[in-house]
């Protein structure tokens, strides 16, 4: 369990999040937590991040959490407020650099759900489907997933439904697709740890534990077998600073980060 | 070309490029006439039982529901609706009864509020179907072919997965680079209604935001419904003409509606109703309750102005527009 006190696990993902962004890149986000985390790298480490809305916003300087990827916050002071089809073609034709999603089930192979839990059909569970999520994750040069609760219903051996690519069945297979190349899942985050994939295999692979957590909580937390490092890190930990970004500029409602 | 792979979804809206011509040569007037009407008259005159409608905007943003709640009053039914990122007019009209089968980039959730108590049921209980899946970016597309008098714009997206297999969409090989390219099929949707800025009696339209879809669903849809915030002068718009967003030869209806989307947000206008739609989450979690809210907000109302009175009036419009320009803190009552 990552040990909660200075900082309860909601704010560890959106700094773990955050921590992963470059700056002078492009980052196209989803709802929710993609947000909170480009807003803390943009207030941080990466003041030139240009944050990406797929309803039309480019590069606002967001004033408080949009609650929705199109409402007028996603592009309050920006460069440009466009339309989907502009910047759905922008990225497809490669202006973006990082995708970033929230997911409800991922494999390993970095493939998500988000549309049914059970059968299509008549589905045990309607989810909301793709909305951009199958857009950034086919055009973003790199892929960060966040799923905010590890466990055996998340990491799954088989989705339900395969909403949207990761490595498709495994090395090549995005290419073979059709896929941009060079394209494709980078990180997955967790309440865990953070992940990557296997050069070779494409198949998930832990690249650090949160402090507190151990490697069988990662594994017992899967269907699948996560391949293991040979050396183990630990995961940077929010400053004091971070935390206050997030606690009274950022999410002061806790709607994304609790309270 | 060879068809590597077809998608089993339901083609919903698509027609012949000739097909599509012809109708439009047939049903829509160039001439500058005034086209405005009350919501009632355009619902009744454009929109029949087991049409496919579009929603314009996106999510909570921009909605046209002045035209939600007529077709709910209407009582329409068996209609297919363009889950193009459609939320809260979406959930709305699946839970009246009113939409029956959708196909779905983004349905039944209201993003950071959570899942739609309403529009999930009915698709769980077997009474909504979703009859393909697509993405945004795929939907957005669909309407790109249709402006365009196109069959299908090839696409990288949505190759690979499950949603591609559930979608109308058709995967080839693609002549010039002989790699996979995804055809995105042409969308015509019989009847679109978008909430604008402002616009003039014949439909040429201004939208002071994002147009999101709104500028393709404009030009591929059918019959189009504009909802406006101010209705202005002709000369208004000539002296500005790029920023005409919609231009009249695609319009068939102007109907002014000052807070048409209310309980969404209206940019630079007024913020979303946080209350108003907790309200709703709220009550949709039984059947009961929604005909409860419907019964209370659609149907014993008789106008526009009378359903924003009994949602807060004047004051709780002004706390709408102060919060939209950031002058009011964020309140998050749908919040557990």
């Amino acid at each position: 369990m990552l040990k909660e006190g200075r900082y309860n696990t909601r704010e560890f993902l959106a700094f773990t999040g955050a921590s992963l962004l470059e700056d002078k890149k492009t980052v196209f986000v989803g709802t929710g937590f993609p947000i909170v985390a480009s807003m803390l790298a943009q207030k941080t480490h990466a003041p030139k991040l240009v944050i990406v809305f797929e309803a039309g916003g480019l590069g606002p300087l967001l004033p408080e959490l949009p609650v929705s990827v199109g409402e007028s916050r996603t592009f309050y002071k920006a460069v440009a407020a466009s339309s989907m089809h502009d910047v759905m073609s922008l990225s497809q034709a490669g202006y973006i650099d990082f995708g970033f999603l929230g997911a409800a089930q991922m494999d390993m192979f970095g493939n998500i759900n988000t549309t049914v839990i059970g059968d299509h059909d008549l589905p045990r569970s309607r989810l909301p489907g793709s909305g951009g999520a199958n857009d950034v994750a086919s055009f973003a040069q790199k892929l960060i997933i966040i799923i905010a609760k590890q466990s055996k219903r998340t990491f799954v051996d088989k989705l339900d439904f395969l909403t949207t690519p990761g490595f498709l069945g495994g090395p090549n297979a995005r290419e073979k697709g059709g896929l941009p190349k060079g394209t494709g899942p980078y990180r997955v985050i967790t309440q865990l740890g953070t992940y990557g994939f296997d050069e070779r295999t494409k198949r998930l692979k832990l690249i650090s534990l949160h402090p507190g957590v151990s490697i069988d909580e990662v594994t017992d937390n899967s269907q699948f077998e996560i391949l293991l490092p040979v050396k183990i890190a630990t995961s940077p930990e929010p400053t004091d600073e971070d935390l206050r970004i997030l606690r009274q500029e950022i999410d002061p409602a806790g709607i994304v980060l609790g309270k | 070309m060879e068809i590597l792979q077809e998608g089993k979804g339901e083609l919903l809206g698509w027609h012949d490029p000739d097909e599509a011509r012809n109708w439009v040569l047939k049903n829509k007037s160039r001439e500058l006439k005034d086209k405005t009407m009350s919501a009632e008259e355009a619902v009744s005159r454009f929109i029949s039982d087991g049409d496919f409608i579009a929603s314009g905007g996106f999510g909570h943003i921009r909605v046209s529901m002045a035209i939600v709640y007529e077709i709910i009053k209407q009582k329409k039914h068996n209609l297919a609706m363009a889950g193009k990122t459609a939320v809260h007019d979406l959930d709305i009209l699946v839970g009246a009864g009113c939409v029956s089968r959708v196909e779905v980039a983004y349905s039944f959730g209201h993003e950071l509020r959570g899942l739609s108590p309403a529009s999930r049921r009915m698709v769980e209980n077997g009474q909504c179907k979703v009859v393909a899946e697509t993405s945004n970016a795929g939907y957005q597309w669909r309407f790109l072919a249709g402006m365009m008098g196109i069959p299908f714009i090839p696409s990288r997206n949505l190759l690979g997965t499950d949603t591609c297999n559930y979608s109308s969409c058709k995967v080839v090989k693609d002549p010039f680079s002989g790699k996979p390219i995804n055809l995105i099929p042409a969308a015509y949707p019989d009847v679109a209604f978008i909430h604008v800025h402002r616009c003039d009696i014949y439909g040429n339209a201004q939208i002071d935001a994002i147009l999101v879809e709104d500028f393709e669903l404009a030009r591929c849809a059918r019959r189009l419904i504009i909802t406006t915030e101010e209705m202005v002068d002709n000369e208004i718009i000539r002296k500005e003409p790029w920023k005409t967003a919609i231009p009249f030869l695609v319009v068939d209806a102007v109907v002014k509606a000052p807070f048409g989307s209310h309980p969404c947000e209206m940019p630079g206008m007024y913020y979303y109703d946080e209350e108003h739609i907790a309200e709703w989450l709220n009550l949709s979690k039984t059947q009961e309750g929604v005909d409860e809210y419907l019964n209370k907000f659609v149907f014993s109302v008789d106008s526009f102005d009378n359903y924003l009175e009994l949602c807060g009036g004047t004051k709780k419009l002004n706390y709408l527009k102060r919060r939209e320009l950031l002058r009011e803190p964020m309140v998050v009552p749908w919040r557990k």
